[in-house]
């Protein structure tokens, strides 16, 4: 492998995927705390109509229409789940199902209809992603990937996910307080007076916008799984909101470098020169890194309550 | 077209046609009966594990196939395959649940994103293989009918038959497990067995339609019919019922409208037709519908504007606002001129004596005045026995 080859195949996608896993990684800790795990999984669903419709309302493939039909698509698709949970008093978990399975066929359904399947939309794309195809072209070597003609080159994704990711971060970090009171407490957040409803409103839309950069890049599983594996692991580590946030990043970037590595490098170690899907792949490690906090995690880990069990029981009188 | 699509509906579009759209029906009407109980369980979404764990029980399977020589392509294997790794993640989402810190709706997220991955993973794999009949495995992700032989759909609606008869046979259990787990308990039954059954049917009803509509689509399925039939009835059996005949409803006009137009993955319209018949029961079923609820909450406004009015009036004033005038206006009780009539002061004096027995029963009975809601102008003698409707008269002197 050249350094040519490494800096325009291999490096945009390692950044890619890592700034999908961190700007979703930390988001998903709050959706974890706050039972609304599958939310992510609702959005990232939706995205799928609302690419379609962004396509067929501007007529072309460009990002922009795209990723807003995206946005437009998740935030209607979360009001109507806290429509029919509240006027049909049904169940969040229900509601969810109801609205995103619907609007994903009406996607499909569009797709096939109007023959946007023919303009590099298509269903399976979504789902899986296409990771592979970030290429920094322009880039011939270590010497010239700082100059600015390379760095003009950049993948266009790559720019938006580190917009994004900053942004995410710098949100955090100046409504770290109120978003941890209100996560933790909505009674005490709402009797300090703070906009209970309207910080959980702009969490679902950040979720959206996070969902909705990454989800190009890497798919819609990989979208659900940035949003929970990291949390869920850190979460099993440390009862401490911010150290589960630096948990969670420092998860998130284990399995992106770690997947893709994995995906594109992994099969030369049995003779096969074809590499595997790495977003499938990153999720993949992020699920074996997280159970392998809920066996061994110090405190909540399997392992260590069971030894602790065993423990008392010794200690017991006889 | 509308007589192509009446022979296709009455299934005279051809034998192959008839056996697949008779195929969807009863899985619709599966998917309906058996989705009831994991909705009332308030687990909806533990279908949603379930179908994204199934991926990479299919890739594994499509791989036995080819080594042991096949195609890779035989129906029964894959569904094998998928069931088997549909039970994995359910496995894992109960683990996860009961023996760690994370909550149920984490657990299910990590096992559909983990499956799924790992799943995309081999298919990656797959791909690379050039072997027959890999591109029949992207139809598990969407669905299509269109690729359904007559034998694979006779396979499927004799699965969901045997489905629905034995989530029939256990209705009772189930019933029971799914109102109320302490009570089933105590009744003597085993929970975690009956769950299990009912977790049991749940993946065979996914392994079996993954095919027809997809892994995605497939949780519409088993959560979008039992969701309407609830606005329709409060009752165990009518819900079954009603939920499998709008699984089965949707499954027939689905099948049949993918028969008929081209580009319409069958997929995909059977669930547009499960949200026509959700949107049309949340918005019209009769008790819990929101028109029907809509309609009760703007009565009660009125009455309760109604008794305002005419306490004012009392009082001898003018109604207080706007739709409290309205109202006595409207029921003539006040004339044109914002003059009160001769019924209206009838009325108005009736509404205060009412309003009197009322604050004295309240005084002298709080708790059982909490049971009466004292805004919407009920009738005092219409509540209460006479004697003590005549004792509070007394009272209130």
């Amino acid at each position: 492998m050249t350094a040519a080859d490494f800096l325009s195949i291999d490096l945009p996608a390692i950044l890619v995927a890592v700034l999908s896993a961190t700007s979703c990684g930390l988001l998903g800790n709050f959706l974890v705390l706050r039972r609304q795990a599958l939310i992510g999984d609702a959005i990232s669903h939706v995205a799928l109509p609302g690419i379609v419709a962004g396509f067929l309302i501007a007529g072309t493939i460009a990002t922009l229409p795209l990723m807003l039909g995206a946005m437009v698509a998740a935030v209607i698709a979360a009001g109507l789940i806290e429509i029919i949970r509240r006027a049909g008093r049904l169940e969040s978990g229900a509601a969810m199902g109801v609205v995103f399975t619907t609007m994903f066929a009406i996607g499909i359904v569009l797709l096939e209809q109007t023959g946007a399947s023919n303009a590099h939309i298509d269903a399976e794309h979504a789902l899986y992603g296409n990771l592979e195809s970030t290429l920094w072209l322009g880039v011939t070597g270590w010497d010239d990937a700082l100059t600015w003609e390379a760095l003009s080159q950049l993948p266009r994704q790559l720019i938006t996910l580190a917009g994004v990711t900053a942004a995410i971060a710098i949100m955090i970090a100046a409504f770290y307080k109120e978003l941890k009171v209100s996560t933790f407490d909505a009674g005490l957040a709402a009797s300090l007076g703070l906009p209970v409803r309207t910080i959980s409103t702009v969490l679902i839309v950040v979720v959206a916008l996070a969902a909705v950069a990454a989800f190009e890049a890497v798919g819609s599983i990989l979208v659900i799984a940035m949003f929970i594996c990291p949390a869920a692991t850190a979460r099993m580590l440390t009862d401490s909101l911010s150290r589960q946030l630096w948990l969670s990043v420092l998860v998130a970037v284990i399995a992106g470098v770690g997947g893709y590595v994995l995906a594109a490098f992994g099969p030369q170690l049995w003779g096969d020169t074809d590499s595997l899907s790495a977003a499938g792949m990153i999720a993949v490690v992020a699920g074996l890194l997280q159970t392998a906090a809920m066996i061994a995690a110090p405190r909540y880990g399997i392992l260590s309550r069971a030894i602790r069990r065993r423990t008392r029981q010794l200690d017991l009188p006889a | 077209m509308p007589g192509e699509l009446f022979s296709i509906l009455t299934f005279q579009g051809g034998y192959n046609t008839s056996v697949v759209l008779a195929g969807v029906i009863a899985l619709g009407i599966g998917g309906g009966v058996i989705g009831v109980f994991s909705f009332l369980r308030k687990r909806a979404l533990i279908s949603d594990a379930i179908s994204h764990a199934t991926l990479p029980g299919i890739a594994i399977a499509f791989l036995i196939g080819i080594a042991l020589g096949g195609t890779g392509r035989n129906l029964a294997l894959l569904m094998a395959g998928a069931a088997t790794t549909g039970a994995l993640g359910v496995l894992c989402v109960q683990w996860i649940r009961d023996y760690t810190r994370l909550p149920e709706d984490a657990a299910i997220g990590t096992v559909l994103s983990v499956f799924f991955g790992l799943g995309i993973v081999l298919l990656s794999h797959i791909q690379t293989l050039q072997a027959a009949g890999q591109a029949g495995l992207n139809s598990f992700l969407l669905g299509s009918t269109a690729a359904l032989t007559a034998g694979e759909a006779q396979l499927i609606g004799g699965a969901s038959l045997v489905a629905i008869l034995i989530a029939l046979l256990l209705l009772k259990e189930f019933g029971a497990v799914a109102f109320d787990e302490g009570f089933a308990a105590a009744q003597g039954w085993r929970v975690a067995r009956i769950d299990l059954a009912m977790i049991g049917l749940l993946l065979a009803i996914v392994a079996i339609g993954l095919k027809t509509v997809g892994l995605v689509l497939i949780i519409a399925l088993v959560i979008i019919p039992p969701a309407s039939a609830r606005f329709w009835t409060e009752r165990l059996g009518r819900l079954v019922a009603l939920s499998g005949a709008f699984g089965g409803l949707a499954g027939w006009l689905g099948g049949s409208l993918s028969a008929l137009l081209p580009d319409m993955p069958a997929g995909a319209v059977i669930v547009l037709a499960a949200a026509a018949i959700f949107t049309i029961s949340l918005l019209f079923a009769p008790r819990r519908g929101v028109i029907a609820w809509g309609v009760r909450r703007l009565r009660m406004r009125i009455r309760a504007a109604s008794v305002r009015g005419l306490l004012a009036m009392a009082d001898g004033y003018l109604p207080p606002d706007g739709l409290s005038y309205r109202v006595v206006r409207w029921r003539g009780y006040i004339d044109g001129d914002a003059r009160i009539t001769e019924s209206g002061r009838t009325a108005a004096s009736e509404m205060r004596r009412q309003d009197r027995l009322w604050q004295t029963y309240r005084t002298r009975h709080p708790e059982a005045a909490l049971s009466f809601n004292p805004l919407t102008g009920t009738r005092i003698e219409d509540v209460l026995p006479a004697d003590i409707v005549a004792t509070l008269e007394a009272h209130s002197r």
